[in-house]
């Protein structure tokens, strides 16, 4: 019982580091290459609005980043503190993949970012436009190395295990192994959607508190049109890393899709309260055939079923259902809220363009155009990303247990031999400082914004083209 | 003390080793000065914090991260010796990390939240370098005592954390009296005479304590002719201290002249300190108990590894010296343009 109870104590430890840490790089990813964008759309123009828009994200961008590396030193230690089984077993594949994260990423992005928050009136602009590049070329590669482990331990392969020991025999199968491609691309798109609602729901807040400057224009367009472009591309995304799930995790798809019995034409459940138990869902509501039909492309094909996942002497070899279902359908549901209220926001935007103060040629649209409705439902929006982006993983995470490397270990063979109440005692202690730096985290947000909006964050100043600041108005150590 | 470069099951293991302990030694003298300024905060007038904020701003995220490389090193390549040494440090790694938790964050916080919110976010940005000094003391000192967890062990790790702590306020006063100019390196001056007695004390006690713990290391220190070999390494620790004692009583210089030097001096005494306690482990990893051979990862691992490190840190440490050269000069209040 000891073992047990330090086993799920370090597992909620664990998910709620990870799921307080992904929340940041989610935002830092895709911020960086949109201030890069902002940063070039300067360049380019010599228009300040770009500029205050790049001003005023950074602030947002340093803020994230910071969370974002002291929460990811907290996993580096983790695994050795609670799991250190993990790397005794597959220490020679993670290994090297941890290191070149750290070599090519970390590094690359914690010594530009300097340049980038504290560089431009220090250094010429093309090297405050480089440092920008730098970093979000950084925070790229970060996220494209810790998908490789992470879809290893989805789909391992490249490896063979002596004395219970894994030894890598091909770098490149187990760098492209067959799920990395697919959710490398599915989390991008997913940090993606996450900022362009951030930014679209910040930028409606300002408007909301009657900032009509033209960088909120800018970057409120700018949102919207991330969001609207992208996700359908993430749709479809999902899609094809559900099949490739299919293929390779069975067991996960079923539990996703609350489906007990194999069987032809099967039902796409929409709503329903599965219980393991029973081994059946309670009040379900389902479409018969769709999801054969979404996962096999043929209305009357076949899919695996839960129950062909326990063994003989009863042994659960499938994850549990309920978080997997539950998550699945917070993430879907997310994803359809945000489709429908960016290509809401696009047409009245365009349908009203003419409502354009001083139209002039070459405005397709118009911020004047949205509704009240619209810009109010954006505010909450902004942080519906994080929402989506936390429920797959769940849904990818939860969904591989009691798998910690697919066929390879156990999740309960990785636990250190560490007393429960030790790990309750700091899993509390981090909870409520999580809790905390998150309010801390959106209030400054909030307060960031009303202060833009108000206008005294210095935003009427003078640049020249080259990105060499005037007369700077900015409070001392701001 | 050299390998075997014929053999990649010897060598590699012993790159790694020493790659790992250069980065914990950056780490060391890095951060080391970005905590101690932290530690130093609260001795500070309101403006002087801004400005001690801006001494560091630019660089504490890069520092951090050679924290990160140094137990990435750990862990990759002795994978072994990562859990037994973190599951046994569990709480006062966890001090640690809450520590650098709440000063990273405090960092941005105090420069974007409303006024009355930033008292609050410098306390914090207080107490997390402290509690983050003090833990890697404490973690010193148990890892000294062979990770034995008694009572005695814990009041020296007690002694190494307290020591630890003063001698990063040291090195921060160095890099602050580099950095400042006026009052508040006139009192950065002071901080540094008054925080030396840390850095004497905890190499000496470290000195004293290690050989006293383990025969092992007893006997390659004081043994003949080793004895002499090693005799420069507390020989030139000394004459630096002496001369750091002196340089300090008289400091500033006149037009501020050599204000590097107290910071080039404390760095060359972390790093003599540094030496002789990886002298006494080598070649351990968890002393006493698993060698860095016995904890190595499979070579082949280790050889990929290794062929990136050898092209990507000179480039770190290439555009590091970039980022330490446009923020060259005196601080001013740091700002986001």
């Amino acid at each position: 019982m000891e073992t047990l109870d330090t086993l799920l104590l370090s597992r909620i430890q664990f998910a709620a580091n990870i799921s307080f840490h992904i929340l940041f790089p989610t935002i830092t990813i895709a911020l960086g290459w949109v201030l890069f964008f902002f940063r070039v759309r300067f360049a380019q123009t010599g228009d300040e609005k770009w500029m205050a828009a790049y001003r005023f994200w950074v602030k947002v961008f340093a803020l994230s980043f910071a969370m974002g590396v002291v929460s990811g030193i907290t996993m580096s230690f983790q695994f050795g503190t609670n799991w250190p089984g993990f790397m005794e077993t597959v220490g020679n594949i993670a290994g090297p993949l941890l290191a070149y994260e750290v070599l090519t990423a970390f590094f690359l992005e914690a010594v530009f970012i300097g340049i980038m928050l504290f560089g431009f009136s220090r250094v010429p602009g093309w090297l405050h436009m480089l440092a920008t590049f730098l970093v979000a070329f950084g925070t790229t590669m970060s996220a494209f190395w810790i998908i490789v482990l992470n879809s290893w331990m989805h789909t391992p392969q490249g490896f063979e295990m002596i004395d219970g020991e894994a030894f890598a025999t091909d770098w490149w199968a187990i760098i492209f192994n067959p799920s990395m491609p697919y959710r490398f691309a599915h989390m991008m798109l997913a940090s993606f959607l996450t900022v362009g609602f951030l930014v679209a729901g910040v930028s409606a807040f300002r408007w909301l508190l009657g900032d009509r400057s033209r960088e909120v224009r800018a970057m409120l367009k700018t949102g919207v049109s991330i969001g609207a472009l992208l996700i359908p591309v993430q749709i479809f995304m999902g899609d094809l890393h559900g099949l490739n799930t299919k293929e390779y995790q069975p067991a996960k798809v079923a539990a996703m899709e609350g489906l007990w019995e194999t069987q032809e034409g099967a039902p796409l459940v929409l709503f329903g309260i599965p219980d393991e138990e029973a081994r059946t869902n309670h009040m379900a509501v389902e479409i018969p055939g769709l999801a054969s039909f979404i996962l096999t492309h043929e209305w009357d094909g076949e899919l695996q079923g839960l129950n062909d996942f326990v063994a003989e002497d009863g042994t659960v070899l499938h994850p549990p259902v309920a978080p997997v279902f539950w998550s699945f359908r917070v993430m879907v549901g997310t994803g359809v809220a945000m489709l429908l209220l960016s290509w809401a926001s696009v047409w009245f935007m365009w349908r009203r363009r003419a409502l354009h103060e001083g139209r002039i040629a070459g405005h397709w649209f118009a911020v004047e155009g949205l509704p009240k409705p619209i810009l109010w439902a954006l505010v909450p929006m902004a942080f519906s990303g994080w929402v989506a982006t936390l429920a797959g993983w769940y849904t990818t995470e939860i969904g591989r247990q009691p798998w910690l490397v697919q066929g390879v270990m156990t999740t309960e063979m990785a636990v250190a031999d560490v007393p429960a109440p030790m790990v309750l005692g700091t899993l509390v202690t981090y909870l409520a400082i999580y809790a905390a730096l998150l309010v801390a985290y959106i209030g400054v947000i909030a307060y960031l914004a009303r202060k833009a909006a108000r206008g005294d964050d210095g935003r009427a100043i003078d640049m020249d083209h080259s990105g060499k600041a005037g007369v700077v108005a900015l409070s001392p150590a701001e | 003390m050299l390998p075997d470069f014929a053999n990649p099951a010897d060598w590699l293991p012993w790159a790694f080793a020493s790659l790992m302990g250069l980065s914990i030694l950056i780490y060391v003298v890095l951060d080391g000065f970005d905590l101690g300024v932290g530690i130093l905060f609260p001795l500070a007038e309101p403006a002087e914090q801004d400005r001690m904020i801006g001494s560091i701003g630019p660089f504490w995220d890069a520092n951090e991260t050679w924290l990160v490389l140094a137990v990435g090193l750990l862990l990759v390549a002795f994978p072994q010796a990562h859990g037994m040494i973190l599951t046994a440090l569990y709480l006062p790694v966890f001090v640690m990390l809450v520590g650098l938790i709440l000063r990273g964050v405090a960092f941005e916080f105090r420069a974007k939240a409303r006024d009355h919110h930033k008292r609050l976010w410098n306390r914090l940005f207080f107490t997390g370098s402290l509690m983050t000094a003090l833990a890697q003391g404490f973690m010193l000192g148990l890892y000294i005592m062979g990770l034995e967890q008694t009572l005695a062990t814990y009041a020296f790790a007690t002694l190494t954390a307290v020591f630890l702590a003063v001698g990063y306020s040291f090195i921060g006063s160095a890099w602050l009296i580099h950095k400042t100019e006026g009052a508040l390196q006139w009192k950065a001056v002071r901080w540094g005479r008054e925080s030396l007695w840390g850095v004497i004390l905890g190499i000496g006690a470290v000195s004293l304590a290690t050989p006293l713990v383990s025969t092992r290391i007893f006997d390659k220190w004081l043994t003949v002719p080793e004895i002499f070999y090693l005799a420069p390494l507390p020989i030139l620790s000394g004459l630096l201290i002496l001369w750091l004692w002196k340089m300090l009583r008289e400091m500033p210089f006149p037009e501020d002249r050599r204000s590097w030097l107290p910071f080039a001096a404390a760095t060359a005494l972390f790093a003599l300190a540094y030496l002789g306690m990886a002298y006494s482990f080598y070649p351990y990893v968890v002393p006493d108990q698993l060698t860095i051979y016995e904890a190595a990862a499979a070579p082949e691992s280790l050889f990929i590894i290794l062929v990136g490190a050898c092209f990507v840190v000179p480039v770190i440490l290439g555009y590091s010296v970039l980022a330490y050269t446009i923020f060259r000069g005196k601080a001013t209040e740091l700002r986001y343009d």
